[in-house]
Parts: C-alpha cells; sequence; structure tokens
C-alpha cells in the first residue's frame, strides 16, 4: 500500500504519535493502573489482616494445622458406606473418602432419575392430552415453589412415619418399605455374571459397528440393511449364550423377617431413599421446563417441513427436532445437574452421611475448620468442573456444524 | 356451482347447531381427553388416580380431621382425639395451637404484633417494588427507609418498645429478613462484580471478580452457611464476634451477590455495543456511561431472570436450618418436636409449604407479566 493511499484527503496523514505514559490523572493507562494497585492492595491487606487473626486464634484455641488429622482414627460410625470402613480402625482419611463416594452416590444416580423424570414430564406438559398437560403444569407449579429442603424433610418424615417391620409378621413380600428403609431383593453376582456383562459389552460395540456400516450403505445405495436382528443376536442371545455355558447360576436372596428386623436382601436406607426422593422430584421439575422451552424454541416450520418430506413421525423426532432443541436444552440442563450435586449437601439436614455431613462431624471434633471447609469446597470444586467438562465435551460433539 | 341447486335454497339462512362430534363438551372430551385408544387409557388411569387421591385427601383432611381439641382443667390442650387419629385424620388443633409460634419463633408473646407489622411492611415493601411507578431514584429511599423501620420494630428499645435480642428472634421474620437484606447488599455488589468482570481495562479486577463468582458458584450455600458458622468467629480477632444471623446474613449475600453478577452480565451482554460507542463518542466518563446509559437498560433486560434467581433465594434461606437458625422452617420443625402434639408433622409441613409456595408463586406470576410486557415494547 505504501506510495498510494485510498483517499487523496489522506496523503498527508500520519498515525497519532506515540506517547509513554504520562504521570497524570488525566492519562487512562496511568489512572488503570492506580485503580487496580488500590484494589489488589485492600484486598491482600484484608486477607493478610484475616490469616493473621486466624493463626492468633487457632494458637490461642489450641487447634492443631495441617493435614495430619488425617491418619488418625475417626472412630466416627458411619451407617452406610460403599467402601469397607470400621469406626474402630478406619482413619479420616478413609472417612472423608466414605462422604465422598457418599456424595457420588446420591448425585450420579439423582442426576440420572432427575433427567429420565424430568423429561417425561417435560414432554408431557406438550402432550395433546388434556389432563396429562394440566397434572404436569400442576407438578412443575407446585414442586418449583417449595423449597427442596422442606421436601427432604417431608419426603424423611414420610419413611419415618411408615410401619415398623415387626408390623409385617407373616407378609411374603419380596420388596418390604418399612421404617427403616427399603429392603430388596438381592442378587448373587458370580463369574459367570461377569463373564456374561462382558459378552453384553462386546455385543454392544458389534451393534454400533453393524449399524455404522448399515447407515453407510444407506448412503451409499438408499437401502439400510436391517438392524434389529443383530442387535437382539449380539446383545441379547451372546450374553444368554456365554451365561448358559457357564452353568446358568441364578440366585436370588429374598429378604424375610426374623424376629423384629427383616434380614438378607439388599437395603436402601430411608435417609438416602428421602434424600433422593427429594432432589429428583424437585430437580426434575426445573429439567421439565428446560426439556419443554427446548422442544418449543424449535420452529413449527421444522416439524412441518419434515412431514412433507415424507418422514416417519418417530424420525421427525429423532432427526430433526431433538438435535435442534438439545443446542437449547444442554446448557440450562448442566446448569440443573450442577445444582442437583450441590443440594446433596441438603444430606446434612436428614443425618446421610455424604462429605459436608462427616466434615462437619470432623470438625466439631478437632477444630480444624479450614482443612474441613477447605475439603469440602474442593470435592465440590472437582464435582462441578468434571459436571461442566462432560457437558461441554458433549455439547461440542452435537453442536450445529456451520460452515 | 349448480344453479337448479342454488336457486333451490331457502332464503332464510339454515340456523343449526353444528354435530356434537365437533362442538360442545363431547367432541372436546373427545379431542383433547380421548383422542385414539392410548390417549383414552392415559385419561383413565390418570384420572382415576386423581380422584383415589383426592379421596383420600379429603378423608383424612376434612372428614376425619380433628379441628380442635378440649382443653384439660390445667387449661392446658388434651391432644387425646389427635392421637386417636393419628394416621387416619389431620390433626389441624395442631397449628391452631402452635401457629403464632411458627410465624413468629419465640419472639416475646406479648410483642408479637411488631413482627407482625413487619411481615406487613415487607409485604408492602415488595409490592411497592414492582410496580413501575416507583422504578426511580426514589425507590432507593423507600427501601432504605422501611429497612431501617423494621429494625427498629424488630429490636425495640426505644419508642416505648422492650428491646428483643437477635436471638429471640424467628419465624417468617426472620426468613423475610434474610432474603430481603440478602437482595437489599447483594444486588448493588453484584452489579459492581459484573461491571469489574466485564472491565477491558482494569484485568486485575476482572481476575478477582472472575475467581470470587466461580469460587462462590463451585460450592453449595450449605458449605457456605458452614464456613460462616465456624470459620468468621477464627477470621475476626479476639472480642469481635457477630451475632449468628448476622454471620448466616453475610454468607447468604456472598452467595447471592455471585449468582446476582451473573445475570446482571448477561444482560449487560444483551445489550448492543452501539449504546456503550454512542455514549463514548458523547465524550461521556465511565460512571456516567454506566449509571446512564448501559445499566438501565441492561437491568430492565434481565428483570425476569432477577426476579426468579430472587425466587431461588427466598426458597433457599431455608438452609439456615442446617447452622440452626430459627427461620420458618426451622421454626417449624422445633414445634412439631413439641410431645403435645407428637406425630404431627404432615399438616405443619403442609402449612408451610402453602406459606412458600404463595410468596414463589406471586413473584414468578409477576415475572411472568413483566415478561409479556417487555416482550410487547420490543415486538414491531
Amino acid at each position: 500500500m505504501s506510495g498510494s493511499t485510498i483517499d487523496p484527503r489522506l496523503a498527508n496523514a500520519r498515525a497519532a504519535p506515540k506517547r509513554g505514559m504520562q504521570l497524570s490523572w488525566a492519562d487512562p493507562v496511568f489512572r488503570s493502573i492506580i485503580w487496580q494497585t488500590l484494589v489488589v492492595g485492600v484486598i491482600v491487606g484484608v486477607i493478610w489482616y484475616l490469616a493473621h487473626n486466624t493463626s492468633r486464634n487457632l494458637e490461642v484455641r489450641h487447634i492443631a494445622t495441617g493435614l495430619g488429622f488425617l491418619s488418625n482414627t475417626a472412630g466416627i460410625p458411619i451407617a452406610e458406606s460403599l467402601v469397607a470402613y470400621d469406626p474402630a480402625t478406619s482413619t479420616w482419611a478413609r472417612a472423608i473418602l466414605v462422604g465422598i463416594l457418599n456424595t457420588f452416590k446420591v448425585a450420579f444416580v439423582g442426576v440420572i432419575l432427575a433427567t429420565i423424570l424430568g423429561t417425561i414430564i417435560g414432554i408431557g406438559r406438550l402432550s395433546k392430552n388434556w389432563l396429562v398437560a394440566k397434572i404436569t403444569a400442576v407438578y412443575v407449579e407446585t414442586l418449583r415453589d417449595i423449597p427442596v429442603l422442606l421436601q427432604l424433610l417431608f419426603w424423611y418424615g414420610i419413611l419415618q412415619g411408615l410401619p415398623g417391620p415387626r408390623e409385617f409378621k407373616g407378609s411374603t413380600s419380596a420388596v418390604f418399605l418399612t421404617n427403616r428403609g427399603l429392603r430388596l431383593p438381592s442378587f448373587g453376582w458370580e463369574n459367570a455374571h461377569s463373564w456374561a456383562l462382558l459378552a453384553f459389552g462386546v455385543g454392544l460395540v458389534g451393534t454400533m459397528l453393524w449399524n455404522r456400516s448399515a447407515n453407510r450403505k444407506q448412503d451409499a445405495t438408499g437401502t439400510k440393511p436391517a438392524v434389529w436382528p443383530v442387535a437382539v443376536g449380539l446383545m441379547i442371545g451372546l450374553p444368554v449364550l456365554v451365561w448358559a455355558a457357564l452353568g446358568a447360576p441364578f440366585a436370588v436372596e429374598y429378604p424375610v423377617l426374623k424376629g423384629f428386623n427383616i434380614v438378607g436382601g439388599n437395603t436402601v436406607t430411608p435417609e438416602y431413599f428421602a434424600l433422593l426422593l427429594g432432589l429428583v422430584l424437585y430437580t426434575a421439575s426445573y429439567i421439565a421446563e428446560i426439556v419443554r422451552s427446548g422442544i418449543q424454541a424449535v420452529p413449527k416450520g421444522q416439524w412441518e417441513a419434515a412431514a412433507a418430506l415424507g418422514l416417519h413421525p418417530g424420525s421427525v423426532l429423532k432427526l430433526i427436532v431433538l438435535p435442534q432443541a438439545m443446542r437449547v436444552i444442554i446448557p440450562p440442563m448442566t446448569s440443573q445437574f450442577l445444582n442437583l450435586t450441590k443440594n446433596s449437601s441438603l444430606a446434612v439436614a436428614i443425618g446421610f452421611q455424604d462429605i459436608v455431613s462427616i466434615s462437619g462431624t470432623m470438625l466439631n471434633q478437632n477444630g480444624q475448620a479450614i482443612e474441613g471447609v477447605g475439603i469440602i469446597m474442593l470435592t465440590f470444586l472437582v464435582f462441578s468442573l468434571s459436571i461442566s467438562l462432560f457437558m461441554n465435551w458433549y455439547n461440542a460433539r452435537i453442536a450445529l456444524v456451520e460452515r | 356451482m349448480n344453479n337448479t341447486a342454488a336457486a333451490t335454497v331457502d332464503s332464510a339462512p339454515i340456523r343449526e347447531r353444528p354435530p356434537a362430534s365437533v362442538y360442545g363438551p363431547v367432541a372436546w372430551a373427545r379431542t383433547n381427553l380421548f383422542n385414539g385408544i392410548l390417549s383414552s387409557i392415559v385419561t383413565l388411569v390418570f384420572g382415576a388416580a386423581i380422584l383415589w387421591a383426592l379421596y383420600g385427601f379429603i378423608q383424612w383432611g376434612v372428614i376425619n380431621a380433628v379441628w380442635w381439641v378440649p382443653a384439660t382443667a390445667t387449661g392446658a390442650l388434651d391432644p387425646t382425639s389427635c392421637r386417636a387419629a393419628h394416621g387416619v385424620g389431620a390433626c389441624w388443633a395442631a397449628i391452631h395451637d402452635k401457629w403464632r409460634f411458627i410465624l413468629f419463633g419465640r419472639y416475646p408473646y406479648e410483642e408479637q404484633w411488631r413482627a407482625g407489622i413487619c411481615i406487613a411492611l415487607f409485604l408492602a415493601l415488595f409490592y411497592v417494588s414492582a410496580d413501575r411507578r416507583f422504578w426511580n431514584k426514589s425507590l432507593a429511599a423507600i427501601w432504605t427507609a422501611t429497612l431501617i423501620v423494621i429494625g427498629v420494630l424488630m429490636w425495640g428499645g426505644v419508642f416505648g418498645m422492650v428491646y428483643v435480642p437477635q436471638d429471640e428472634w424467628g419465624g417468617l421474620p426472620i426468613t423475610l429478613i434474610l432474603s430481603t437484606f440478602g437482595l437489599a447488599f447483594a444486588f448493588p455488589l453484584s452489579v459492581l462484580v459484573a461491571l469489574g468482570r466485564r472491565s477491558t481495562t482494569l484485568p486485575a479486577v476482572k481476575i478477582l471478580c472472575v475467581t470470587y463468582v466461580e469460587l462462590i458458584r463451585g460450592v453449595p450455600l450449605v458449605a457456605l452457611l458452614f464456613m460462616a458458622n465456624v470459620m468468621l468467629p477464627l477470621f475476626l480477632p479476639d472480642g469481635v464476634n457477630f451475632d449468628k444471623l448476622i454471620r448466616a446474613q453475610v454468607a447468604i449475600i456472598l452467595f447471592a451477590a455471585a449468582y446476582l453478577a451473573e445475570v446482571v452480565r448477561g444482560g449487560l451482554a444483551a445489550l448492543p455495543k452501539g449504546q456503550a460507542e454512542a455514549a463514548d463518542a458523547l465524550g461521556l466518563t465511565y460512571w456516567q456511561k454506566t449509571m446512564k446509559i448501559t445499566l438501565p437498560q441492561a437491568l430492565r433486560l434481565v428483570i425476569p431472570p432477577l426476579v426468579n434467581t430472587f425466587i431461588g433465594f427466598f426458597k433457599d434461606t431455608s438452609l439456615v436450618l442446617t447452622i440452626g437458625i430459627l427461620d420458618l422452617l426451622t421454626s417449624s420443625k422445633t414445634a412439631m418436636a413439641d410431645p403435645v402434639w407428637q406425630g404431627v408433622s404432615t399438616e405443619i409441613y403442609i402449612l408451610i409449604a402453602v406459606i412458600y409456595a404463595a410468596f414463589c408463586y406471586t413473584m414468578s406470576s409477576y415475572s411472568r407479566s413483566v415478561e409479556r410486557k417487555l416482550n410487547r415494547s420490543h415486538a414491531r
């Protein structure tokens, strides 16, 4: 461009001269540096002051610092845990691991159930059936307006008010719902079942590969080879064959009433049951609204155009509407998953021992509040980040590819 | 058109009702309730379930319910009939006995009119704030004045009112105080944080704001309340100690500000860039530009999500139960622990749920109406 300018009037124009920063209030760069120094200085000062107070207070109260307590014996009873835990010998590190796993157990199962229930209710609100649309609308409006903690306490109160095990005398039920929780038949897991599960995994991968090649064939020739016989054969037939070849073991242990309690089978404690029930029902009401608005965000013309092309109603939903609705649904859904995970900390109010409850017990015993709260915050930050990362990855995968 | 056919039509119009298959309740039911086999089955199953639930609830809540219990010779209430009805009928008599405690907690019985006036003042404050005629500078003055009057009424100690220390407050006023004072302090803070997060000239401030918002949004409120309860005393110098209520209030303000900041930031980001550029071109300073041009427009855009966030906080104040502050939910839990009314919990939970739902429903329908109005003015 040198030599010739676009506009002759600009021939003599020059760039504004570059000046260094001037030590004057009129200079924006100078101002911004002063402001930032001031703000950062104040914050650092406050933090230093708080840290100073804290270290003195800890000294005065003879509270130890550091994570040394983790290798001490915990000594607190924990009602349910996914890993082996013994109050007499297990350490605090173990107890905290139990707490983290319990939080994970609530959050993971809760997210899955809330998504399923929320999607069903969200679609129900769009139903042409007046009764279904009204019931789901009332569900959403009611449950969203009541604090989740109140709902948890309500369900917990109801579960505690159930009759005790001894009142089930003579009952031959396979499932017991008493004030000590939900008792389900347990299933004897053996090697053959693990192999069958592995066979199912192989079948799943095989079916996916077959489906992909069938799609490729459809792109090339216009007709799609049937997928379902392969799917049935690989995903049901293969595991059953493997299981039968290994002797077809099958053992179910039913809960039975013995004395004053029910023994055998698996237990879902009333605390876990109430927590899960409360969180799932509450979060589902939010997810339902997200699903509904996501589906409604797809313009009507998309439905009509797809129908005009002669697509099957199922295909319209699967190929046209859902991919577009998902883009609207995923970001708010992510924040609902995060909310459910964070709300699982309400376990502390009904005595389910999650990470908040166990850390709370710990800091009440040894006074190490900073470490206790730090562990809680770190746990939830890791959970939140993992959910966000996973959902962002999923969102990027399903995002509309634009030119 | 056939001419002969047209000629035979009588000049008088045919006044005949449309057939029942397209018009009237039967047709409505056919299209909306019994449209196909699956729809009919669903309608019948759900309809039966609703009728059954309704029947059960009326049996429990009205027909078998105990509304009054007689007083014994000593003046105490005799809950025998309630105990007899347990599991079959509701015991509304317990609520009749306990409603003052549920609403006002341990606030001195003779002084509870003051707490009652405070509730009314809060309601009036919300009502006035919802009116667009007050969306100007006078609103800040109204809020300050009302909150001061509420403080005076609750504490007392002046104008001949007995002094009531904070640990005797309880019930609905605590819930309203935590949420309203929380909003009053969190909102200005959130605007500052949102502006800081959007700052282009102050990177250090931006980093601080981002850290604050993401850290707070990453942890549950229960953990923050815990922190305020056990860590704040450690942070402060010896001898300085805040009341538990104030500690919880601080936690709620910090929590609310982080969420509100994201809403405000959304509004600022949604505003067309031309507004800020035009203000710059006019030579306005940063604060003139922000206070007169961008912020008023951005806030107007985000009124519905702001109200929704506020509904969330209103519900979340119930979490102070975990640190033992006597708010509406905690006072109702305490009322249930009364040995006289043993086993009465569902009735009290229903009462509390109705109170919470009434507040939240009012706010959410207000938010929807504002949204409709905004959409109308945006439509061309």
